[in-house]
């Protein structure tokens, strides 16, 4: 186990590397000079423009640049934005917000899904379980910013009931609709795959075993059913918690959530490769790290899993 | 061996004096819901067992057996339900009674023993931790219940129990898992067992084991038995009565050897006829049997002498001998070791096939028979030229296989044909039968579009399929058909050898007579060689000419049919052998 987990450590070095060099690239061969949109289109005195491409080695060839950069990196200097800050100071003030984002839609869909999921699994075929799958369908059917425009108007706008956007601290409470927004997605594949799965593991042979050793059905299901059925669940929350902790950028736009997913999206529009790479970096380092999370949970529940 | 011998004679007497009787099935009904509608698995299905009695069901799958003892105490699937009849248990109408009072039942009055030891623990929690549950939800486990699970299982014969118990279910071989299932299925002392194929999963020997265990038990603890299984062999050599069930009816119930010397319904008389561990020698063809009458005539010797005589004394007077005798395919020292990757990149060896030699003579049967993981397929494979061997040299018709290469090979592969266990498996489920015997013909450019298509009738007709089953899919057939048509495919290159692996296994006693029957004629026909690879000694009397006995990857024994059978030599040969259900029966 101890081995396994060092090496998908050791794992994440070329995966880092490979990721930091292919969005440098992608950001360097986007289209439209970043100096250019910085001075909003305005002729800018040549002397000033070359100052500032000199700062940010924009005058350097591609290789040069993406070096610098790396050993800018090791000295744990991100770089700097184009208004002058430093990146380390920008991305730690976004990834708090993500991460509450994060957390509490994965707590919303973990504790709706699974409920929802498994009492929709133990009454297939009757009125809950149609109710439950009809709308989940329509949840995965309808686009996030349709959803997101929709809450947003009817419970922020119209009922008033939480703030339209979110204010510059995002505290937890004025996350909670972003946050359903986001998670609701997630939550209709979660109450699919409890429900499929519950009902699968229903007609298993040692539940029907369990069944005849003269247990209540009650612990038939919270013994023999659950823990089994959530096995494929756990492994789909981990997983999503690496998505979610990348930041959503349409819901972070709609709900105008100062968090990751605006910064790259702000990022990526004026061109600061500094900015882009590293939050992409880090969203890198946190998806390969919620799998192997995911990886250990799954041999944490189900003990036929070995890792050598 | 004794254990089920004093069971029976114990049980009877002392049992059946106490006239209530323990459980009664009376006309009973079960229906399913599908979408096509209602449909009745079991009708009219009547049984009696008294307390201390054990009772089988015999039946092919999907003659209901299953159902109708799933029904006593309330498992069927969630779409089935008793739809008339009456279940009684001790006296008491069970039939619809209320989930609360079912509960109370099972378990403590009525325990089960599931089929397949492999599905029916739950992976995810400990053995003891699953022996435990069951003593506690039926009151049982007091408060030293760690004492009472190591004791529970240590009597259904795990060794080792306390050690044991901490161990998860993979942990576990199949024969342990059915002896925790075991141990979980009468933890509570109940009245009645059902016991549902208890061991068709396992082994020869581990289910001899298992079942004496079982009978011991079940006799000390004078628990009635109600035992499922498809083995008519089994059933007589352990139940008092049996019950015959024929397509969700029962045609025949009664006395066990009295059913088996004297069967009425022709189902019965058929099933009898047919069980392999019942029959005593090899198959005839017809031809074969016409030849031996005269051949017994001209000698003035019974044609069983002469059928069983040594190949050279009957050549002379059999036809088609002609070629028989020259060895065809000749293994030799084979070995083959493969590598287990072991923790921290480490690997040790394992050999799985450990010199192994033997050699085939044209037109006859060489079985290599051996419980699983003796290496008896991995031979099958290598001989396929599927696996290369680590040593060793496999010679077909004087020629090394392992060198074989592009279109050699290719026309070794035409000549060596293989059927394989599941049926279900072996058969691209997206080609019709038509496209799935084509298909070889194709590879190997023989014939035109035109005639291909009559070599695929004339080979439909060979295994006894009508020419329209052509269209159809693999899912549209039963069993025993799909083994016809993996058959076909075999025979549509006229190889020279077909290997078999397991190739009737999987199919139920009345399908596998016949399907060994189709291959014994198609063997006297055509002149086939083949090398059938089984578990099942009973099989290997009826098809095989040689036996070659394997166990942990070496050769123990090898001989002709009849004197491994009647003149076994070593130790496990024997075990094998006495591991036959119903093989000590005298009918």
């Amino acid at each position: 186990m101890l081995m396994f987990t060092l090496r998908r450590f050791l794992q994440l070095i070329p995966v880092f590397f490979g990721a930091t060099l292919l969005v440098y690239f992608l950001v360097f061969a986007t289209p439209g000079d970043p100096i250019a949109a910085l001075s909003g289109g305005k002729p800018m005195a040549p002397a000033v423009e070359e100052a500032l491409r000199a700062q940010y080695n924009l005058d350097q060839p591609f290789w040069i640049q993406y070096g610098l950069y790396l050993k800018n990196l090791v000295t744990l200097n991100l770089g700097q934005t184009f208004s002058g800050q430093e990146v380390a100071a920008v991305i730690g003030r976004a990834y708090p917000v993500t991460a509450r984002l994060a957390i509490m839609a994965l707590a919303f869909e973990a504790i709706f899904g699974v409920l929802f999921g498994v009492i929709a699994g133990l009454r297939k075929g009757k009125l809950f379980d149609g109710t439950v799958l009809v709308g989940s369908l329509i949840v995965i059917a309808v686009p996030t910013f349709v959803l997101g425009f929709v809450l947003q108007l009817v419970v922020g706008v119209q009922l008033g009931w939480a703030r339209p956007t979110v204010s510059g601290t995002a505290p937890w409470d004025e996350l909670v609709l972003p946050a359903l927004v986001l998670g609701l997605v997630s939550l209709a594949y979660v109450i699919r795959l409890t429900r499929a799965s519950i009902s699968e593991n229903m007609s298993a042979d040692y539940v029907r075993t369990a069944t005849a050793k003269g247990l209540s059905r009650r612990r038939v299901v919270m013994v023999h059913i659950l823990r089994n059925s959530l096995i494929p669940v756990v492994t789909f929350l981990g997983a999503d918690l690496g998505a979610l902790m990348g930041g959503a950028i349409v819901t972070e736009g709609i709900f105008n959530v100062p968090g990751v997913g605006n910064l790259l999206y702000q990022a990526i529009l004026k061109g600061e490769s500094a900015t882009v790479v590293a939050v992409v970096g880090i969203l890198v380092i946190v998806f390969v790290v919620a799998n192997l999370v995911v990886d250990l949970l799954y041999a944490l529940l189900d003990p036929r899993i070995r890792y050598v | 061996m004794s254990n089920y011998e004093t069971g029976m004679i114990g049980n009877n007497p002392a049992k059946q004096s106490d006239d209530t009787p323990l459980l009664v099935l009376k006309d009973l009904a079960i229906t399913f819901e599908t979408s096509t509608g209602p449909v009745e698995a079991v009708r009219k299905a009547d049984l009696t067992i008294m307390p201390g009695e054990t009772v089988a069901i015999v039946g092919e799958s999907g003659s209901g057996k299953s159902t109708t003892a799933l029904a006593a105490i309330g498992l069927l699937p969630s779409n089935g339900r008793v739809s008339a009849g009456q279940v009684i248990f001790d006296g008491e109408d069970i039939t619809h009674a209320s989930e609360k009072r079912i509960v109370e039942l099972r378990g403590s009055s009525i325990g089960m023993v599931p089929q397949d030891p492999m599905s029916n623990l739950n992976p995810v929690w400990k053995i003891g931790f699953q022996v435990k549950e069951t003593l506690k939800a039926n009151g049982l486990a007091g408060s030293n219940h760690k004492e009472r699970v190591t004791e529970v299982l240590t009597e259904a014969g795990l060794p080792d129990a306390a050690a044991r118990a901490k161990q998860y279910p993979h942990e576990f071989s199949g024969g342990m898992r059915q002896r925790a299932l075991i141990a979980i299925g009468l933890a509570c002392r109940p009245r009645l067992l059902i016991a549902d194929e208890p061991t068709s999963a396992l082994d020869v020997t581990v289910q001899r084991q298992i079942l004496d265990h079982l009978d011991s038990m079940t006799t000390e603890l004078g628990t009635a038995v109600l035992l499922i299984t498809h083995d008519l062999g089994l059933a007589a050599e352990r139940a008092e009565k049996l019950v015959v069930m024929y397509k969700g009816r029962v045609v025949e119930s009664g006395p066990a050897l009295e059913i088996l010397r004297n069967p009425r319904h022709p189902y019965t008389q058929r099933l009898v006829n047919s069980a392999p561990s019942l029959a005593s020698r090899r198959l005839q063809s017809q031809k074969a049997k016409d030849a031996l009458a005269a051949a017994a005539e001209n000698l003035g010797a019974p044609a069983e002498t002469a059928r069983h005589a040594p190949s050279s004394l009957a050549k002379p007077v059999l036809p088609k001998d002609s070629g028989k005798g020259d060895t065809f395919l000749e293994i030799k020292n084979l070995t083959k070791v493969f590598k287990l990757r072991g923790a921290l990149g480490k690997s040790s060896d394992f050999k799985a096939v450990d010199n192994v030699s033997l050699s085939v003579k044209r037109g006859t049967t060489m079985a290599i028979v051996g419980e699983s993981g003796s290496g008896k397929s991995t031979v099958a494979q290598m001989a396929l030229s599927l696996l290369a061997p680590t040593e060793g040299s496999i010679l077909f018709d004087g020629v090394e296989v392992n060198t074989l290469k592009g279109k050699d090979l290719f026309n070794f592969r035409r000549r060596v044909q293989p059927i394989f266990q599941d049926p279900y498996g072996s058969l691209d489920p997206m080609f019709n039968i038509y496209r799935t015997i084509e298909e070889p013909l194709k590879i190997h450019k023989i014939g035109n579009a035109k005639s291909r298509e009559k070599k695929v009738r004339e080979l439909l007709d060979q295994v006894s399929m009508p020419s329209s089953s052509m269209s159809r899919y693999p899912n549209e057939l039963s069993g025993g058909q799909r083994q016809r048509i993996a058959i076909a495919r075999a025979l549509a290159l006229n190889p020279d050898v077909i290997i078999c692996d397991e190739a009737v296994s999987a199919l139920d006693v009345l399908v596998q007579a016949q399907v060994l029957n189709l291959l014994n004629e198609l063997q006297e026909e055509l002149g086939l060689t083949y090398l059938f690879i089984t578990h099942d000694l009973a099989v290997v009397r009826q098809i095989a000419d040689h036996v070659t006995v394997m166990q942990t990857g070496k050769v123990v024994e090898a001989s002709s049919t009849d004197e491994v059978f009647n003149n076994p030599k070593q130790r496990y040969t024997q075990d094998l052998l006495n591991a036959i259900p119903g093989a000590t029966l005298l009918v």
